[in-house]
């Protein structure tokens, strides 16, 4: 974004890496496919990169609303310096985030989930999918609790899987009635509490029962989640947990 | 001494009305022991919501099997009080069957109630099945043992004997009226009490009287004391389900509220003028306390939520959390919300007034850090009840109190914070490392 910036271009929207997409090896994946996806519909962005700071969100689940601010306060001014409009992201935690709880402190943007833009690419006629390697293939989707329930994204991730000529199957809880993966309100970061089963396990016991190949994930963190319940469930070999934007990557052949 | 049942009736009947006021007006002193928050925008979307989600039970058929069930016995309640009127109105006047001279219309409306009275009691005895012989997994959960439980079947018991006193004074009515005793004019259709009549054969006409009338008069002080019983139980939602409804968030359910005073706060941190050494107010200002461990620190939204769960348990057994073994269930949240609430009302009553502390507070003498700290903020619960109830956002209000008044989160969330506030990530990672992805491969 700086490089842009200094060189007085404005990108027509900023892509929102996020912790995970930064850090996490798995979630790596996620960002190039999605940044290859970017390319090769030539749009116009930028990534905030080194000044890219933690949404806050994890810490504002876990109740530290003071960090959670002070985050949103320091995130909101590098946007403000580069004048951004227009935010997309992979990560449905952040994407709640910037989108509701953002503008009351003062930081306005559009914001939407990848799986949002990448339909509106497709509509476009941006990027075509050929092939179909996906065709026919058993592809089971999980509701990101912060896509899903909490901002009633439901149908944008299964259109574009139903664009892959692949067999949409539903779990026993799904959309409204999704079932959390267990990462969310910050279980991601530390131990489960006392119980007879985790969540993600449940979960994935859930996407086996429907005989799914994939496991189509559109968050970062439910990602991992439903990875370690694959593995718990020593399913590897059968079934695979991809996002996305790596099936859309996969299917263009990019 | 020709007035004397009229008398009697006009004193049960304020009794009645006056015993119920005075718990609406505790109620409503105790829901305004919350703090205050404005839910007067959009009334639009508001009145349209308490319309399609109270008034018309929306999600309650999420559940098909006890969703229309409920909009049997939900008609029955607000339909047969049409009846309840012409009782009143006979109480009080001495009259009889006042509204016969509707004709037809009345013959329908007789008709009707009695259809519906049977459907109540159908619907009730599978409800009491479902809860006792079925015993539904939602039924039985460690927080139901004791009163919860008695309460429960206590309303299904008082519905049916109701529904039966109503059919037993039509019923007997409808047998004098064959026989034609004089005061019991020809009105109404009876589809359902007709078929009591074997029970009525051969008794006398004085008799049959003493049976309507005793019918009659059970069942209208019947329905006074279940007015009065609300109060003091789980049933209160047949009230509180529209306010609850209007009043409920309109948000996306995943955007919390931002916190005002910590706003200021960071606002003021923020603020290169500010001078760090400046001295503070003047006058006694009371630092706000963040978040919240009793009930008073929650909004008169929280409250009414609370007096408004009726421990129907659809919010646990969605809740992941809960399926997979851990104590957090959303409906104990609000149940132990209420019950705090309750006791402090107690309190503030017996102290003329003003609350004496009790050494207790919602915060570990009812609800544990261990339940607190296993939600994972998904929604399930919020999304599953069928009143609008919203048991997360007092979940985080404690889990702020936790975090922000005393510092007690789970060690790797503090590990995690502390990350978020060195290195702006919730991992040990150098935010100068963000855009290392580039280059790897």
């Amino acid at each position: 974004m700086a490089q842009m910036f200094a060189n007085g271009q404005k990108p027509e929207v900023l892509f929102w890496v996020g912790c995970a997409g930064s850090f996490d090896d798995r979630a790596k994946k996620i960002t190039k496919a999605f940044v290859k996806i970017l390319n090769k519909a030539k749009v116009s962005f930028a990534v905030l990169g080194t000044e890219e700071s933690c949404s806050g969100d994890p810490a504002k689940r876990a109740g530290n609303e003071f960090l959670f601010q002070m985050q949103a306060v320091g995130n909101i001014e590098v946007m403000k310096g580069y004048g951004i409009q227009k935010v997309v992201t992979a990560c449905p935690h952040c994407f709640n985030t910037l989108k509701n709880e953002y503008p009351s402190l003062g930081g306005n943007y559009e914001v939407i989930h990848h799986t949002q833009f990448m339909n509106e690419l497709l509509a476009a006629g941006k990027i075509t999918l050929e092939g179909g390697i996906f065709k026919g293939k058993r592809i089971t989707y999980h509701d990101p609790c912060y896509l899903g329930r909490a901002n009633s994204v439901y149908e944008a991730p299964r259109e574009l899987i139903q664009k892959l000529d692949a067999e949409l199957v539903e779990m026993k809880n799904c959309r409204k009635k999704g079932l959390c993966c267990g990462a969310g309100g910050a279980q991601m970061f530390k131990e489960p509490e006392k119980g007879n089963k985790d969540v993600n396990i449940e979960r994935t016991e859930q996407a086996l029962e429907t005989q799914a190949e994939i496991i189509a994930a559109a968050c970062p963190f439910c990602n991992t989640m439903m990875t370690d319940g694959i593995k718990n469930k020593e399913k590897e070999a059968s079934v695979v947990v991809l996002d996305i934007a790596e099936l859309i990557a996969n299917a263009a052949d990019l | 001494m020709e007035y004397l049942p009229n008398i009697i009736f006009l004193l049960i009947l304020l009794l009645g009305i006056g015993f119920f006021t005075r718990n609406i007006k505790r109620l409503s002193r105790n829901i305004k022991l919350g703090k205050d928050v404005d839910r007067t925008d959009n009334r639009g979307q508001r009145w349209a919501n308490m319309a399609k989600i109270a008034l018309g039970q929306t999600k309650m058929v999420v559940r098909p099997i006890p969703g229309i069930l409920h909009v049997i016995v939900y008609l029955g309640f607000i339909i047969i009080n049409i009846e309840v009127l012409e009782i009143i109105l006979d109480g009080i006047f001495g009259t009889h069957r006042l509204f016969a001279p509707l004709g037809k219309g009345y013959d329908f409306l007789i008709g009707s109630f009695e259809v519906l009275a049977l459907l109540v009691i159908v619907a009730v005895v599978v409800f009491w099945i479902r809860r006792n012989v079925l015993r539904l997994r939602r039924f039985v959960k460690p927080e139901m043992k004791g009163w919860p439980k008695k309460d429960a079947n206590l309303i299904l018991y008082i519905e049916v004997v109701l529904m039966f006193l109503f059919l037993a004074m039509n019923g007997a009515d409808h047998a004098l009226q064959q026989m034609g005793a004089s005061h019991y004019i020809l009105a109404g259709s009876f589809p359902v009490s007709q078929f009591m009549a074997p029970l009525f054969e051969g008794m006398s006409t004085s008799n049959l009287i003493l049976v309507e009338r005793t019918a009659w008069w059970l069942h209208i002080t019947g329905i006074l004391f279940f007015l009065n019983y609300l109060y003091y139980s789980k049933h209160l939602h047949i009230l509180l389900a529209f306010p609850n409804t209007f009043y409920a968030n309109l948000k996306p359910l995943g955007q919390f509220n931002n916190l005002e005073s910590v706003t200021n706060e960071v606002k003021l941190m923020m603020d290169p003028s500010v001078d760090p050494f400046a001295a503070p107010p003047e006058g006694n200002i009371v630092p706000e306390k963040f978040g919240a461990s009793d009930v008073t620190d929650l909004s008169w939204v929280q409250l009414m939520n609370a007096y408004t769960c009726t421990e129907c348990g659809r919010c646990t057994s969605e809740c992941p959390a809960n399926l997979t073994g851990k104590k957090l269930s959303p409906r104990k949240i609000m149940m132990d919300t209420r019950d705090r609430l309750e006791e402090v009302g107690k309190n503030i009553d017996l102290n003329k007034g003003i609350f004496v502390p009790d050494g207790k507070q919602l915060l570990d003498a009812y609800i544990t850090r261990e339940e607190l700290w296993a939600c994972t903020s998904c929604n399930a619960c919020v999304e599953a009840c069928p009143v609008n109830i919203d048991p997360l956002s007092i979940i985080i209000d404690m889990r702020r109190y936790l975090v922000m008044e005393q510092s007690a989160a789970p060690s790797d969330l503090n590990n995690m914070m502390g990350n978020i506030e060195n290195n702006g990530a919730p991992w040990p990672f150098n935010q100068m490392d963000r855009l290392n992805w580039v280059n790897e491969n």
